[in-house]
């Protein structure tokens, strides 16, 4: 599903070169569940963010469900992002002034999706991460825990391969992050390949795989078993 | 096909933020509007100083008598100079191809007139038939005075509207007979004028007959030409031949400029011609800098809409939106906002120039606006509105989702 061969990706200033990340070797097979961890500054965020497209990247190669990801077109970028990527970020990033709903139709919105069949769609979603009766409901109105279930069921309308979660629990109390998790797992059941950011190791021990990136570099891929420091 | 998504997103922008709507709309909608009254205002200026004009003939020039201000010919300077019926034979033959000529003779304050039991006084004035020309007087009925009339001294009378309702009423005047001071004459025409209801008070007889019958005498007060279509420049070659041809006949130095007093309506319109440019030139400055105001503030709009907008673009990219799919959510919002504030500031300005049409004053009548002006005037404002966000959205459209998200 995904393949990273040796990625480099430095940042310049006038100044000062940062290499963020130094050599990225990864392989993120259909239907694993998988966490990212490394302290701040370590280039996790930066992974994910060449993961997910919003980002390129200097020297190596990404292969995303089998197409070569490299100096795409703004437009390419977004069809991937539209086609093969969902987000669930940190804070939620929800439309203000969308109900629950609308914010869960808009991706399907630029995949020229019918009106009606958008809406039905919502809804199914909603349904499914247990929002129904919240349609209505603009983003302000709801908790921290509804809100970013609302995201998810946005992330997942399209129908991606790939769920990107950039640290989904970091605003949530643990017993919300718990529910959010357990959604995760629900999804992944379903086959979708999920790759969550974070520092939280409760969180990433209820993934299948613990990805930890240092300085630029990975330095253990430990699948859950095994995984304690 | 419309877009009813793409609409939506549009008006549920727009009421977000009603305040900032309503401020660019007004922007918009007030640069048009002025521009509107503004023109409109300027054209009832000219429609209204050419309706003065429209009185007499536009070409004309009017001499006078004088008394010489240098002597000359052995003549002592304060000579008066006076005009007989030989100058205006003089000047006639040697302006033969010039419009028209006429002479004119007041008979001292105005005189009663008596139709039947009703006496008014009138002025009444002597004058050559190319008078006619001179005032732009209207025959309704009848005829003018005949060169005939001036060689045979007829009692013939051509009255003004005025004067017909006055004495006549409803009766045919036609062929009647008035008594002017004490002499009997046939109404042989009744005439209008488009100049003010006073020049419809006014009793026109042959020259002569005022001449002889009222004091004995050949002498002329005044004499006037008309030019027809000649030039301004025509005109004024046309006065100074005059002069000269008077100054070789009458034997005063043609360098006085008081032993004939002369005016010419060519160089007065001249001068109303580029009064009334001047005028139009404030008008479209003016307009033109409401115009720009107007861009300036949607730009500054534009501007600040995109800034504000910067993490929602940001979420829409990560989920898919294209930079085209931004760029023109932005820009349409931004037409339809200054199309219908510019459509709504064009129909009120018109409004209250309709409202103004009927105003009729010397100065100022019927207001009008050229409506392809102000369309394309709204269209430039429309399409500079959206210019203005042109930028700031394609800058909104390459940015970082990640960065904008940030914000």
């Amino acid at each position: 599903m995904i393949k990273l061969t040796n990625i480099h990706k430095s940042y310049s200033t006038e100044f000062t070169n940062l290499h963020v990340l130094k050599g990225i070797d990864l392989h993120i097979k259909q239907g694993e569940f998988v966490s990212i961890m490394g302290s701040s500054g370590s280039g996790k965020s930066t992974l994910l963010n060449i993961l997910g497209i919003l980002d390129g990247y200097d020297e190596g190669e990404y292969y995303l469900n089998g197409n070569l990801i490299k100096n795409n077109s703004q437009v390419e970028a977004a069809g991937y992002r539209n086609n093969l990527i969902g987000f669930v970020f940190q804070s939620f990033n929800l439309l203000g002034f969308k109900t629950a709903k609308e914010n869960v139709a808009l991706p399907l919105y630029y995949q020229k999706v019918p009106r009606k069949e958008r809406q039905e769609r919502a809804l199914e979603y909603l349904e499914q991460v247990g929002l129904r009766e919240w349609a209505d409901h603009f983003p302000n109105q709801m908790s921290g825990g509804q809100q970013q279930r609302v995201a998810i069921a946005r992330a997942l309308i399209s129908n991606p391969k790939v769920l990107l979660a950039d640290e989904p629990t970091g605003a949530l109390d643990s017993k919300t992050s718990e529910d959010v998790m357990n959604i995760f797992k629900e999804v992944n059941d379903q086959g979708i390949t999920i790759i969550i950011v974070t520092h939280e190791q409760e969180v990433a021990e209820k993934t299948n795989r613990i990805i930890r990136v240092s300085d630029g570099n990975i330095i253990s891929t430990d699948v859950k078993q095994n995984s304690h420091i | 096909m419309i877009d009813v998504d793409k609409w939506e997103e549009i008006f549920s922008t727009i009421g977000r933020h009603k305040l900032r709507t309503a401020l660019t709309a007004f922007g918009v909608f007030w640069g048009i509007f002025m521009l509107v009254l503004l023109l409109g205002a300027g054209n009832g200026l000219g429609n209204g100083i050419s309706n003065t004009f429209r009185d007499d003939a536009i070409n004309s020039i009017w001499l006078w008598r004088g008394k010489t201000s240098m002597a000359y010919a052995g003549f002592k300077e304060g000579r008066q100079i006076k005009f007989d019926n030989s100058d205006y034979d003089y000047l006639q033959e040697q302006f033969k191809d010039v419009e028209s000529i006429t002479g004119r003779f007041y008979l001292g304050g105005d005189k009663n007139v008596t139709y039947s039991n009703t006496t008014v006084s009138y002025p009444v004035r002597g004058v050559n038939p190319g008078h006619k020309l001179l005032m732009n007087s209207i025959i309704t009925e009848g005829r003018y005075i005949s060169d005939k009339d001036v060689d045979q001294n007829t009692k013939v009378a051509v009255i003004g509207k005025t004067v017909k309702e006055n004495l006549f009423k409803d009766e045919e005047a036609i062929g009647k007979q008035i008594n002017i001071g004490g002499i009997v004459y046939t109404v042989v025409g009744i005439f209008r004028d488009p100049g003010s209801e006073w020049d419809m008070r006014v009793i026109f007889i042959p020259i002569s007959t005022a001449q002889t019958l009222y004091a004995g005498t050949d002498e002329i007060h005044q004499i006037m030409f008309t030019g027809g279509d000649l030039s301004s420049d025509e005109m004024m070659q046309l006065e100074k031949d005059i002069l000269l041809a008077l100054a070789e006949k009458k034997g005063f130095d043609p360098n006085d400029k008081q032993a004939v007093g002369s005016w010419n309506m060519a160089q007065e319109y001249q001068q109303f011609l580029s009064l009334l440019f001047a005028i139009n030139s404030i008008v479209w400055l003016v307009g033109f800098f409401s115009i720009i105001s107007g861009v300036i503030g949607v730009s500054n709009i534009m501007l600040i809409i995109v800034k504000e907008r910067t993490k929602e673009i940001g979420i829409r990219k990560a989920l898919g939106a294209t930079p085209k799919s931004i760029v023109s959510m932005i820009l349409q919002e931004s037409v339809f906002l200054t199309a219908i504030a510019g459509y709504l500031g064009m129909v009120c300005g018109i409004g209250i120039l309709f409202l103004l049409s009927g105003v009729e004053t010397e100065f100022f009548r019927t207001p009008q606006v050229n409506f392809g002006v102000i369309s394309v005037a709204t269209l430039i404002l429309v399409i500079s509105g959206a210019l203005a966000g042109l930028i700031p959205a394609l800058k909104a459209a390459k940015i970082n989702p990640v960065l904008a998200m940030k914000e």
